[in-house]
């Protein structure tokens, strides 16, 4: 396999499954020309006058979707943990005796570890998306056919537009949806919130099938994916276990150095000047994040500051924010609790946001760039700010990228995280992959201090004189190695076998993930 | 050295055990030494634990062993103290101590009269605890060797606490130990005076002697040691003979910097309920603060066990206050905060005590021996009373250290 350097150093595939690749030349610089992929023109003369495209079942709407050996089959993460269909979408590709998937999941989960031995009999080729869990394991160690693509969720909306990557076959889980094909998250069983993930596919597939296990009669009103670009309807008994697809309750972190982090976080905005009325932040789910947009509401009752806009994954945190008036709208991607499913439905100030809107690199602007600031995570940072959140110091996938790149390019770009986990360094001299160029994150917190980033000269300036703990990222680097007994050693990986690439969100490749040694 | 056994292990294992680890040595009849390590930081740490330990047979001699060591994470000052341990545990009659580097950044000192606003309680085998204790700003840490520990683990806590108290960074918190009751305790103390502790926690006490007891076990551990700081004690009363005695025991060494009360064996002395409220302990209490302050030290309460009541523990704080207490125990980190800022003067007060200690000034300035405020005389004591105020309010972030300036101008 042919390495070349890429911008920021890293060894990165020329070509990947067989075709060429352009190795990340830097933020804004890779300017592709000419148009967005064309999708097929379809006639009404070929879809029942009655609207009725319900099929038998999977099996049939496959077939007459024209399957065959080494077609691009998407799926979406919408249903988490829960998510059943995929996992019998293959169990029916396999006993179909169809090969050499190129699976193309907005996400992957560890209940889809049940698709390994699909990777090891050959029926599916390699994944496009994340590899989570056991499947960052199986890729890891060099078992997959092909090479895994990571993107970001902008990123795999930009490679669908682009037309970097083909879908053959896109399978819309929809917990709710009528015969003609309309379909939405935020109602039935299995309900999920929205179906975002699934939009460029329902635009872009040769062939959509949606499957559903709440079937309503025309129309399935309101709606998140158009019946218009849906060609057939199957009923299954289950789409997935609805507490594993949503949780009841999010929870809060109860570890005191977490919520040491979450404060100062919530500090740095407050002394920073971020926090001001008509201000916008984006704050996942985990448990840090959901502790500072407790202790951030806090501020903003007792200074009467109000939000502009929130940006999901919404929480019923952030849904009390939206309910008590503390902003006008949350602009949604995914809703993690019934709470934040709820909202979506009946608050029209709760909105229902795609990856087109917030994240596509490839558009005459996105969401993600008009944020005042963002709190993300991360697995590990390095001293000059890159940070990884694909693989762990072990060097073994483990975790998406989601929208974590996207959201880089937010007006302060914060990642909040222990300094070290166990004896495991987070804040280290080379990350092991780069996920995020150390350009566009600005502020990293930790329980031990918070590091500004150099070139962010006007929040070093906007925090001078003020109590926060701020400490240069090298000062921070240095007491977790004193604390975990020196500078962890690297992963022995193998360079001639790359197993996985990160792409950025312009479609460059960003790093490489390497075979690791057993 | 004798082996007691040709099998021995200490530390944890378990799923979910972190950042420890579990040391199992057996004795073989003849071959090399063995090491069998299964590491969740196997990647990063593996080959220098592995070094570690050879180096740790090399020093204690260890021949024909193999070595079983689980690992979960566990800092190297763990990992050392667990293996120690299970030598010691074949080796009774070893004498020998494997010491960590002592980190440059723990050779701080204190004083009698230091603030004792926070004391932080951190279980004496839990050294997974240690290394983000001092980051939530506790006025003192106390690593335990007694209540918080198991009859069975006191040989293991001892080393924890010793390698702590040389490795880990309790970014400027008091180094407290409290020992287990004498005459058990008085085993704990070649464990930690040589290390640096600050202050020892006494428990139980009853009698002025238990103190002289420590004083001269110390005093004579530091002669050894060639130790030059001042080690102080705090004598915690916990039993109605205590408390009928707590002026005896304040007064029992020049070491002393506090009395500190335990209410939990309090109440079961006396055989009622303990109670929000307190009422059954107002004597106690009561007597403990005047006793202190009849010998010059400090009167620090017991801890407050509910750490899901904020609300609780600050008025608890603002009662102890009023009695007289200077300082609460915690149990848990997000129970310092709160503790300072109950502790943390009001603002009338601040603004009486800014207008005392400038006039104090003034007057030294002037080189006058009174000091007056308006047409009033201050006495030494509110002057004094006055400093802490300011002292606390700049502790609090309640003034800045302008505030001169700001009065004046």
């Amino acid at each position: 396999m042919k390495l070349v350097k890429n911008a920021i150093g890293r060894l990165v595939p020329s070509e990947v499954n067989g075709e060429k690749q352009t190795p990340y030349q830097g933020i804004g610089k890779h300017r592709p020309t000419g148009n967005k992929a064309k999708p097929q023109i379809s006639t009404c003369a070929d879809y029942p006058d009655d609207g009725n495209k319900v099929v038998k079942n999977l099996k049939e709407a496959l077939k007459k979707a024209g399957l065959k050996d080494g077609m691009t089959i998407s799926t979406h993460h919408h249903l988490r943990d829960g998510d059943v269909l995929t996992n019998q979408l293959f169990d029916t590709i396999k006993s179909m005796g169809i090969k050499n998937i190129r699976w193309f999941p907005s996400a992957s989960f560890p209940c889809h570890k049940h698709l390994i031995k699909y990777l090891e009999d050959g029926t599916i080729h390699h994944i496009e998306g994340s590899m989570n869990g056991p499947l960052g394991r199986f890729t890891t160690e060099g078992n997959m056919n092909g090479v895994g693509v990571l993107r970001s969720h902008g990123g795999r909306y930009q490679s669908v537009q682009d037309g970097e990557v083909h879908i053959d076959i896109a399978v819309i889980a929809a917990p709710t949806a009528d015969p003609f094909g309309n379909s939405t998250g935020d109602r039935g069983p299995a309900a999920c919130g929205l179906l975002g993930f699934a939009l460029a596919d329902s635009e872009y597939a040769d062939k959509v099938i949606v499957a559903t296990d709440n079937l309503v009669p025309f129309p399935c009103y309101p709606w998140q994916i158009q019946g218009n670009n849906v060609d057939y309807v199957v009923e299954v008994e289950t789409l997935g276990d609805p507490s594993k697809i949503v949780s009841g309750t999010t929870q809060v972190t109860k570890s005191p150095d977490r919520l040491l982090i979450a404060e100062y976080v919530a500090d740095f905005f407050e002394k920073a000047g971020i926090l001001k009325d008509g201000f916008s932040f984006q704050a996942g789910a985990g448990g840090t994040n959901l502790a500072f947009a407790l202790i951030l509401k806090e501020k903003m009752i007792a200074q009467n500051i109000k939000a502009r806009f929130i940006r999901g994954g919404s929480t019923k945190y952030l849904v009390e924010m939206l309910e008590e008036g503390l902003t006008d709208y949350i602009l949604d991607g995914q809703t993690f609790d019934l709470e934040g499913v709820r909202s979506m439905r009946e608050n029209p100030g709760h909105v229902n946001t795609s990856p087109f809107t917030s994240y596509n690199y490839h558009g005459k602007g996105n969401f993600a760039s008009i944020i005042d600031a963002v709190v993300l995570g991360a697995t590990e940072v390095d001293i000059n700010f890159n940070a990884n959140v694909v693989t762990h110091s072990d060097g073994y996938l483990l975790h998406g990228i989601g929208g974590w790149q996207n959201c880089l390019f937010s007006k302060c770009t914060i990642l909040a995280i222990p300094s070290f986990r166990d004896r495991i360094p987070v804040i280290v001299d080379e990350v092991t992959t780069v996920t995020g160029p150390g350009e566009l994150i600005d502020v990293i917190i930790t329980e031990r201090g918070i590091a500004i980033n150099p070139n962010r000269k006007d929040l070093l300036k906007a925090v001078k004189g003020t109590d926060l703990p701020i400490k240069t990222i090298k000062e921070i680097y240095e007491e977790v190695n004193q604390i975990c007994g020196g500078a962890p050693a690297k992963p022995k990986v193998n360079k001639d076998k790359v197993v996985a690439v990160i792409k950025w969100v312009d479609g460059t490749i960003l790093d490489s993930v390497f075979e690791i040694k057993k | 050295m004798k082996p007691a056994a040709n099998k021995a292990n200490a530390g944890k294992s378990g799923p979910d055990v972190r950042s420890d680890c579990y040391v199992e040595i057996e004795l073989k009849k003849s071959g090399e030494n063995k090491i069998n390590l299964k590491s969740k930081v196997e990647i990063m740490y593996g080959d220098s634990t592995r070094k570690l330990i050879n180096e740790m047979c090399n020093f204690f001699e260890l021949k024909h062993a193999e070595i079983t060591i689980e690992d979960s994470g566990a800092l190297p000052g763990t990992i050392m103290a667990r293996f120690e341990l299970a030598v010691k545990r074949l080796f009774p009659d070893c004498e020998k101590e494997f010491l960590p580097e002592f980190n440059k950044n723990n050779y701080y000192k204190t004083t009698k009269e230091k603030l004792r606003r926070s004391r932080l309680y951190l279980p004496g085998n839990e050294p997974k605890f240690y290394p983000n204790a001092g980051l939530h700003g506790p006025d003192g840490i106390i690593l335990d060797l007694e209540d918080s520990v198991a009859v069975t683990e006191k040989d293991a806590a001892q080393l924890v606490v010793r390698n702590s108290l040389r490795t880990i960074d309790f970014y400027g918190a008091e180094r407290m130990v409290r020992i287990n009751q004498l005459p058990q305790g008085l085993d704990d103390l070649k464990y930690i005076v040589p290390h640096n502790v600050h202050v020892i926690l006494i428990p139980k006490v009853e009698s002025a002697d238990q103190i002289k007891q420590v004083e001269e076990k110390v005093l004579e551990l530091k002669k050894e040691h060639g130790i030059k700081n001042d080690i102080y004690f705090m004598p915690i009363i916990e039993s109605a003979l205590g408390t009928l005695k707590a002026y005896e025991i304040a007064i029992a060494s020049k070491f002393n910097c506090a009395l500190a009360i335990g209410l939990e064996d309090y109440t079961a002395d006396l055989g009622v309920q303990r109670t929000n409220e307190g009422t059954e302990s107002i004597f106690a209490r009561q007597m403990l603060v005047n006793a202190a302050k009849a010998a010059g030290i400090q009167a620090i309460d017991t801890v407050f066990s509910d750490v899901g009541d904020m609300e609780g523990l600050r008025a608890s704080v603002i009662e102890a206050k009023q009695l007289g207490f200077e300082g609460k125990g915690c149990i848990h980190p997000r129970q310092v905060k709160v503790v300072h800022e109950a502790i943390a003067p009001e603002e009338k007060e601040i603004v009486k005590a800014k207008k005392i200690v400038l006039a104090f000034e003034e007057a030294e300035k002037k080189g006058l021996g009174v000091v007056s405020l308006g047409t009033k005389m201050i006495d030494a004591p509110v002057v004094k009373r006055a400093q802490n105020t300011i002292k606390l309010a700049l502790l609090n972030g309640l003034i800045n250290n302008d505030w001169r300036k700001d009065e004046i101008g």
